[in-house]
């Protein structure tokens, strides 16, 4: 018989990988430690490499250079058939000529497993994906949320270490998609095993994940929760990556361990410095901004730059701002419920305390990436 | 839960109702040309064959008595049914593997590919047979290669072999086309698929793309099989006095006896022999899966 699972999941151990296609280096020198059990996102725009680092794990495609080690063995040429990992493709793939049952029992018949103990599995597996009463339609027969979810229960009925997921949801309506992230959350905390979980969406990653990698052009800019990724980017390419955030760029003096930034005609202060002599810019998240008349509550130390509202926008659980600064950056601002109203055309200054601003070093292909 | 229990209903009926809404009243009349041609120029004279065949001589099933009393005729209907069994095997053994490389090389070598199905297709099926003649015959070029490489001849030219071989060569793009266009909307990352849940590669294939390749693999066979049974010129050049097939008898009672009733009454029974048959095979062809074919 078999005990209900609670499998140990498994670690993943890259080191120095690259993928080349050609030319084309498509991987470019990564690390990555995915610790045994965790939910990890590989998350960044398409072509940053992440699907790539998840073919390299699944097997579908080979390392270029460097290693790669599943639950502390090396996994260099062995076939994605004999990895036993389970991968939930965004296309589903479930196989249209079986039924829901017959799908979720194939890797079990690959596995020799017969009869009741079978069966037994199938049934558990479509229980946790609440599909068990679709044990007898084909694929074609359910709408995508359904057999996504078929898929799951396929990659998962073998109990193996280690789930890939790419993209799973990136076919679904937005309140299906929310929904079924809530429900794979619930599946990788009854189970135990290590996710690896790919997406573009920076909202999904952030709901879903213990630790987000953030990819870009073929590197990971940097590996944290996702907190620490919003509050304390790395690189100004994960800043803007995770969340809303506005970018001000002016000339830059540095004074002790202060940082004055010249906007326009006005001067912000940022109570630290970069180190080495990239240039800084200033990033600042939509939440840690208040909007004020002009000269009108003033706390001592803050920082305030004036501009025009240009677009407003009431979100039921606040409003959502945009306001045009003198140098023409356009500043996002969310106030919560019960902040001053303000109308478009208004005439206000933003406020923002010294520590609440993030100063990164200048990098012109975070902006190039994004648009 | 229940929201998306009846999802998959829902999509469904969703989309017949649209199908519906917007299915253009009298749709059906683009068919009118079509159909007019098929009455004057098939409806009619199969008509007058099967009229014919109950009453030319007398009125009456004679000819069909006459037909099953016949050993000669018992024998060729068999073996007309054995040739077609045996072309479709060997197109199929062939076709399979031509239709499955078609899909995986790259666009010129396709493009190759393909030319090499249809530009004999192209040929008169009277060029193409003599062509096999003259290959086939005792002294053409198989025998004299053999010869050359100090082998005995091979008798294929008036066998049944040689109708086999010649058959199937002129019909093996009907094989071909069917297979080929179902292989090419199978989504090959269910390959991938399989293989990531710990299929050896020739089991995924074994175990989804063989099953998926199956509706063209029947289509393909149907169309061979009954193309065979009405085959005329390839069996006359190439067979012999052994090699009959029940077409050649046709043409015999028709055009040299004038007897038409007989041969009326031969057509008749190789029609419904194919639709029997076409019946059996019905159920096979029946999918429950709507497509194989990738849609994200």
């Amino acid at each position: 018989m078999h005990a209900p699972q609670r499998s140990a999941g498994a670690a993943i151990e890259i080191r120095k990988a690259s993928k080349r296609y050609g030319a084309f280096t498509a991987l470019n020198d990564i690390d990555l430690h995915i610790r045994p059990g965790e939910f990890m996102t590989l998350l960044g725009p398409s072509g940053s490499g992440k699907t790539t680092t998840l073919n390299l794990i699944a097997g579908f495609t080979d390392i270029s250079s460097g290693t790669l080690e599943i639950g502390g063995k090396s996994v260099t040429g062995l076939p994605s058939h004999k990895r036993n990992i389970g991968v939930v493709f965004q296309h589903y793939a479930l196989f249209p000529h079986m039924t829901v049952g017959k799908n979720v029992a194939y890797p079990l018949a690959l596995r020799g497993i017969k009869g009741d103990d079978r069966e037994k599995r199938v049934k558990r597996a479509l229980d946790m994906v609440k599909m068990a009463d679709f044990a007898h339609r084909y694929p074609n027969e359910l709408s995508g949320g359904q057999q996504q979810r078929v898929a799951l229960a396929r990659a998962l009925v073998f109990d193996p270490p280690l789930l890939l997921m790419d993209e799973p949801l990136g076919a679904l309506d937005k309140k299906l998609r929310e929904w079924l992230q809530l429900e794979i959350k619930r599946i990788h905390r009854e189970l135990g095993t290590t996710f690896v979980y790919v997406t573009h969406d920076q909202e999904e990653a952030l709901v879903l994940s213990d630790r987000i990698a953030v990819f870009n052009g073929g590197r990971i800019e940097q590996i944290g929760t996702g907190r620490e990724l919003y509050d304390s980017p790395a690189t100004l390419f994960v800043g803007r990556f995770i969340g809303e955030s506005t970018v001000l760029r002016g000339s830059a003096e540095v004074s002790g361990d202060e940082t004055v930034m010249t906007i326009g005609e006005q001067k912000v202060v940022a109570n630290r410095r970069l180190a080495g002599d990239a240039r800084p810019v200033i990033l600042l998240r939509p939440e840690r901004v208040a909007l004020k008349r002009p000269g009108a509550d003033v706390v001592p130390g803050e920082n305030r730059l004036t501009g025009t509202i240009a677009e407003a926008i009431y979100l039921g659980s606040g409003s959502k701002y945009e306001v045009r600064l003198a140098d023409g950056t356009v500043a996002v601002v969310r106030s919560p419920l019960g902040a001053a109203d303000f109308g478009i055309g208004d005439t206000v200054d933003i406020a923002f305390l010294p520590s609440d601003l993030i100063l990164l070093p200048d990098d012109a292909s975070a902006d190039v990436t994004l648009t | 839960m229940t929201a998306t229990h009846d999802e998959g209903l829902r999509v469904a009926a969703v989309r017949s109702a649209f199908l519906s809404r917007f299915r253009p009243r009298g749709a059906v009349w683009l068919a009118a040309p079509a159909v007019l041609v098929l009455l004057v120029v098939l409806a009619y004279p199969l008509g007058i064959v099967v009229w014919r065949s109950f009453t030319d001589p007398t009125v009456g099933v004679d000819n069909y008595v006459w037909f099953f009393q016949s050993a000669v005729n018992r024998t060729v209907l068999q073996r007309t049914f054995v040739v077609a069994a045996w072309v479709t095997l060997v197109s199929l053994i062939c076709a399979y593997p031509y239709a499955y490389a078609m899909t995986i090389v790259g666009k010129n070598v396709r493009l190759a590919l393909i030319l090499c199905v249809l530009v004999p297709f192209w040929l008169s099926g009277v060029v193409r047979t003599l062509a096999w003649v003259i290959l086939l015959q005792d002294s053409g070029v198989i025998n004299s290669i053999l010869r050359g490489l100090g082998l005995s001849p091979v008798k294929l030219i008036r066998t049944l072999p040689g109708v086999v071989i010649g058959m199937t060569q002129v019909l093996l793009p009907f094989m071909i086309l069917p297979i080929y266009s179902v292989m090419k909307g199978i989504d090959t990352r269910l390959l991938q698929a399989a293989r990531s849940l710990g299929a050896k590669p020739w089991k995924a294939f074994l175990q989804i793309y063989v099953p998926l390749s199956l509706p063209g693999v029947y289509a393909g066979a149907i169309i061979v099989f009954i193309l065979s049974l009405g085959f005329y010129i390839t069996p006359a050049l190439l067979g012999g006095p052994r090699s009959i097939l029940l077409s050649s008898l046709v043409q015999n009672q028709v055009l040299s006896l004038l007897n038409w009733g007989r041969g009326g009454a031969m057509g008749v029974v190789l029609l419904v022999a194919t639709f029997v048959l076409l019946a059996l095979a019905a159920p096979l062809m029946r999918q429950k899966h709507a497509s194989s074919r990738r849609e994200a």
